[in-house]
C-alpha cells in the first residue's frame, strides 16, 4: 500500500507495555502510540495515515462504480475472539462487506472503530488489526477511518468493534426484499449453521472435540458472479444471526408470499447435525457468516445454482425450496420423513434442552 | 447420520403409515370420538411436531401431549424459591438450558441473570461440581430437575461430592417422577385416552415393569417408544394393534436402548441418594402424591432447601390458564382461551407454553396459531 510519503514525514508511535491501559484512551501521546502501532500499522493507506478526522473522498470516482451508494453498519461481539475458522477482526470487515454486497452494492470503504477493556493484550490487538487487514486487503475494499476507546475492566468484553461500510450500486440493479414471487427459486451457497456450531464447540464449556470451522467470508465475489449470470436474481441476503429459518420468515413477510422448503435439500454438515441433536438444537437457526440466501425466478434458478457451484465460496450451493401461493407470511418444510412442519421465527435464544 | 438416518428414512414411513391406515380401517371406532393415545414424554412431543408426524396419520387418530416436560411442570411458587436462592450474592446458581427461561411469579433465571444474579447454563450436574471446585469461596448450587432420565446423573454427583468432601456444593432438588402422574391421570374423571407412548429416556433407568399397574388394573395398552420418528410411528401401530386385538400390556419398542429391568446402577444411586417427598406440586396439574423426590437425611448437607433460606410459597397457576385440561386431553391447546393470545412462549401464562417440549409451545412454534384459531 502507498504509505511512503506520510511515513517519511511522520514517524509511527509505538506502543511499549504490553497491556491496554485506561491511559491509552486518555487521547494523549499514548493513545496516538497505540493507533499507530495497532491499526495505522496494519491498515496503511492513503487515506487513513494523515489521521485526519474523516476519510475524504472524490464523488466522481465513488460515481463511476454506480449510481447510489449504500451504507451499513454493525457491531461485533464475540466469544471467543479467535476460533476456528476465523477471529472477531475477519468477521467485523466480512460482516459489513456482506452487509453491503447483499445490496449488490461493490464494497469500497470500511470504517472501523473498537471499544478496547483495560488489560487486553496490546499483542491481541495487533493480531486483530492485522487480520482485518488481511481480510480487508483479500476483498478489496480499505479501512479509511477509525476510533478507538479504553473502557475499565468489566465495562466490555476484551474487545467490541463496529465497522462501517460504503459502497456503490450498480446503476440498474434493483433487489428487494418484497419482491419474492410464487415459483421463485430459494438457493443457499453451502453448508448451514457452521459458525454458530464452531462458535458454541469454541467456548469450550460443551467439552466436544469438533472439527466445524466457522464459515465466515466476504461473499460480494460469489455474489458479483451470481448476479452476472442470473440478473434477474430478486433479493439476496446473507444468513446471520437467526440462521436460514430467520431470513425466509423475513421474506415471506415482506413479500406475503409462503416458502416452502425440503429438509433433504437443506445443505447441513454431518458434524452440525449431530452436534444439533446432542444439544437439542436446530440448525436452520444457526448463524452463518458466509451464507446468503437467493431467491431468484424459475428461469434463471439453474443459471444461478451453475454460477453459484463455480465459486469457491458455492461448491455446495443447493436449491432448498420454492416460493409458493400457500398462506402468505409462512414458512414450511417438508421434512425428510414426508410430514410438514411451520419453520417460526424464534422466539428468544436457542437453549439447550434439558433430556 | 449414522443410526439416526436409518430412524428417519421417509420411505419405511410411507409404509408404516399405510399399516396404521389399513389397520385403523379395519378397527370399529365410534363415530363420536377418535382414538386417543397420550405420548406421555416431552421428547415425543417434540419429535411429533418436529418431523410433522399428526398430519401424516389418519383422522380417526389423535395424540394427546402428556405432562412429560419437566421444564414445564414446574411450578411458579419453585422458580421463585430457586431465584431466592440465586439472589444470594455468593450463589453461583447453576441449571441445564431450558430451565433459564421456566418463568417464576415475578420473572425467571434468565431475567435475574440479566439483572445481576450469577446464574450459568451447565450440561451437566457434573460441570456444577467442577464449578465448585474451581470456585471454593462461593456456594454452588445445582438447579436439578427432571423425571428419572436426569435423577441419577444428580444423584451421582452428590456421591462425588460426598466422596471428596466438597463442601461448597448443593441441590435445589426438583426431581419428579412420573410413575404416580401417569396414575393421577388415569384416575381423573371424564379421563378420554385408549392407549400410551411410554417415556423412552425414563424407562431406559427404570426399565418397564412400574408400567404394569396400567395395564393390569386400568386396562389400558402402553408402548415404551424411541424418540426417532420411525420409534413413534411404530409405537403408535403397536398400541393400535393392542386396542384391535382387545389386549392391555406393556410392550417396549424401544429395546435397543431400554432394558425391561433398567439400569441397576442408576436406579442405585437413585435410592441411596433419594427419598419420596410425601407430595410434590405439578403445574397445571395441582399436587400429587410421592411424586417428588429430595435428599435423604444423609445428604442433607447438599440439600439447597436446607442450606438457605427460601420463601417456600405455593403461587397458584393463573385462573385463565387450561393447562390441566390440555394435559389431560379434554380440550386442545388452541382451544385455550389464552393460547396465542395473553400465553404465547415470550411470556407464557401456562406450564405448557414454557419449553418447546411443552404442548402449547409446540404447537404454538411448529403448527402456528393462526392456523388452529380459524380451525376451531
Amino acid at each position: 500500500m502507498n504509505v511512503a510519503p506520510f511515513i517519511q514525514t511522520r514517524r509511527l508511535g509505538k506502543v511499549s507495555v504490553g497491556t491496554v491501559t485506561l491511559a491509552h484512551g486518555g487521547g494523549g501521546k499514548a493513545m496516538k502510540d497505540l493507533i499507530d502501532d495497532v491499526f495505522v500499522a496494519a491498515f496503511d493507506n492513503q487515506t487513513l495515515a494523515p489521521l485526519e478526522d474523516q476519510a475524504r473522498f472524490d464523488l466522481a470516482e465513488l460515481a463511476a462504480h454506480g449510481d447510489r451508494l449504500a451504507f451499513t453498519t454493525d457491531s461485533f461481539v464475540v466469544d471467543p475472539l479467535f476460533f476456528p475458522g476465523g477471529d472477531i477482526g475477519k468477521l467485523a470487515v466480512c460482516g459489513t462487506v456482506n452487509d453491503l454486497a447483499v445490496g449488490g452494492a461493490k464494497p469500497l470503504y470500511l470504517s472501523c472503530a473498537v471499544i478496547v477493556e483495560e488489560g487486553t493484550s496490546v499483542d491481541l490487538l495487533r493480531q486483530v488489526a492485522r487480520s482485518m487487514a488481511a481480510t480487508a486487503g483479500n476483498a478489496g475494499v480499505r479501512i479509511v477511518t477509525g476510533d478507538t476507546k479504553v473502557v475499565q475492566r468489566g465495562a466490555c468484553d476484551k474487545l467490541f468493534i463496529t465497522t462501517t461500510g460504503i459502497g456503490v450500486i450498480p446503476r440498474g440493479l434493483a433487489l428487494g426484499v418484497d419482491t419474492a414471487q410464487p415459483g421463485d427459486a430459494v438457493l443457499v451457497n453451502g453448508l448451514l449453521g457452521d459458525h454458530g456450531g464452531a462458535i458454541l464447540c469454541a467456548r469450550g464449556d460443551m467439552a466436544l472435540d469438533s472439527l466445524i470451522e466457522s464459515d465466515c467470508a466476504c461473499l460480494h465475489g460469489l455474489i458479483e458472479v451470481l448476479l452476472t449470470a442470473a440478473p434477474g436474481v430478486r433479493f439476496l441476503r446473507d444468513a446471520t444471526r437467526g440462521g436460514l429459518a430467520t431470513v425466509l420468515n423475513e421474506i415471506a413477510d415482506a413479500s406475503q408470499v409462503a416458502i416452502e422448503i425440503e429438509e433433504a435439500a437443506t445443505p447441513i454438515r454431518e458434524e452440525v447435525k449431530a452436534f444439533c441433536e446432542i444439544l437439542g438444537l436446530d440448525p436452520l437457526y444457526l448463524a452463518n457468516e458466509g451464507k446468503i440466501v437467493v431467491i431468484a425466478p424459475p428461469d434463471q434458478a439453474d443459471a444461478a445454482l451453475a454460477a453459484m457451484r463455480a465459486h469457491p465460496l458455492g461448491e455446495r450451493s443447493a436449491l432448498v425450496g420454492r416460493v409458493s401461493q400457500g398462506e402468505a407470511g409462512r414458512v414450511t418444510m417438508r421434512t425428510v420423513f414426508g410430514g410438514r412442519r411451520i419453520v417460526d421465527m424464534l422466539v428468544g435464544e436457542q437453549l439447550p434442552r434439558i433430556c | 447420520m449414522k443410526y439416526l438416518d436409518e430412524f428417519r428414512d421417509g420411505q419405511k414411513a410411507s409404509v408404516l403409515v399405510k399399516e396404521i391406515e389399513s389397520l385403523v380401517a379395519t378397527m370399529t371406532i365410534p363415530l363420536e370420538r377418535p382414538i386417543y393415545i397420550m405420548e406421555v414424554c416431552g421428547g415425543h412431543t417434540h419429535s411429533i411436531f418436529r418431523y410433522g408426524l399428526e398430519g401424516m396419520l389418519p383422522k380417526q387418530i389423535e395424540l394427546i401431549h402428556g405432562p412429560g416436560c419437566p421444564v414445564c411442570v414446574l411450578p411458579m411458587g419453585r422458580v421463585d424459591d430457586c431465584l431466592a436462592i440465586a439472589a444470594n450474592p455468593n450463589v453461583i446458581l447453576t441449571t441445564f438450558g431450558d430451565a433459564m427461561r421456566v418463568p417464576g411469579s415475578k420473572k425467571s433465571l434468565l431475567q435475574a441473570k440479566a439483572e445481576g444474579a450469577d446464574v450459568r447454563m451447565v450440561y451437566s450436574p457434573m460441570d456444577a461440581l467442577e464449578l465448585a471446585r474451581k470456585y471454593s469461596d462461593r456456594e454452588v448450587v445445582f438447579f436439578g430437575l427432571g423425571f428419572e432420565t436426569t435423577m441419577p446423573s444428580t444423584a451421582l454427583t452428590i456421591l462425588q461430592a460426598e466422596t471428596e468432601g466438597v463442601r461448597n456444593f448443593s441441590v435445589f432438588c426438583n426431581h419428579i417422577t412420573i410413575v404416580p402422574t401417569i396414575k393421577a391421570i388415569l384416575d381423573s374423571p371424564g379421563l378420554q385416552l385408549d392407549g400410551f407412548l411410554g417415556p423412552g429416556h425414563v424407562s431406559m433407568v427404570i426399565g418397564t415393569a412400574p408400567y404394569e399397574f396400567i395395564a393390569n388394573f386400568y386396562k389400558k395398552p402402553m408402548v415404551v417408544a424411541g424418540f426417532e420418528p420411525l420409534d413413534i410411528l411404530q409405537s403408535i401401530w403397536m398400541v393400535l394393534k393392542q386396542i384391535h386385538e382387545g389386549r392391555a400390556e406393556i410392550e417396549n419398542q424401544y429395546a435397543r436402548v431400554v432394558p425391561d429391568r433398567g439400569n441397576a446402577p442408576a436406579l442405585q444411586a437413585v435410592s441411596r441418594v433419594y427419598e419420596l417427598r410425601e407430595f410434590f406440586e405439578w403445574r397445571g396439574l395441582g399436587s400429587i402424591d410421592h411424586s417428588g423426590v429430595k435428599l435423604r437425611e444423609e445428604y442433607v448437607h447438599f440439600d439447597a432447601e436446607q442450606k438457605f433460606a427460601i420463601p417456600n410459597l405455593k403461587v397458584a397457576d393463573p385462573k385463565s390458564c387450561q393447562c390441566g385440561e390440555v394435559l389431560k386431553g379434554v380440550i386442545k391447546p388452541w382451544q385455550c382461551k389464552v393460547f396465542g393470545s395473553a400465553c404465547t412462549p415470550e411470556t407464557p401464562v401456562g406450564a405448557l407454553m414454557v419449553s418447546s417440549e411443552g404442548a402449547c409451545a409446540a404447537y404454538y412454534q411448529y403448527g402456528g396459531v393462526k392456523r388452529y384459531k380459524e380451525a376451531v
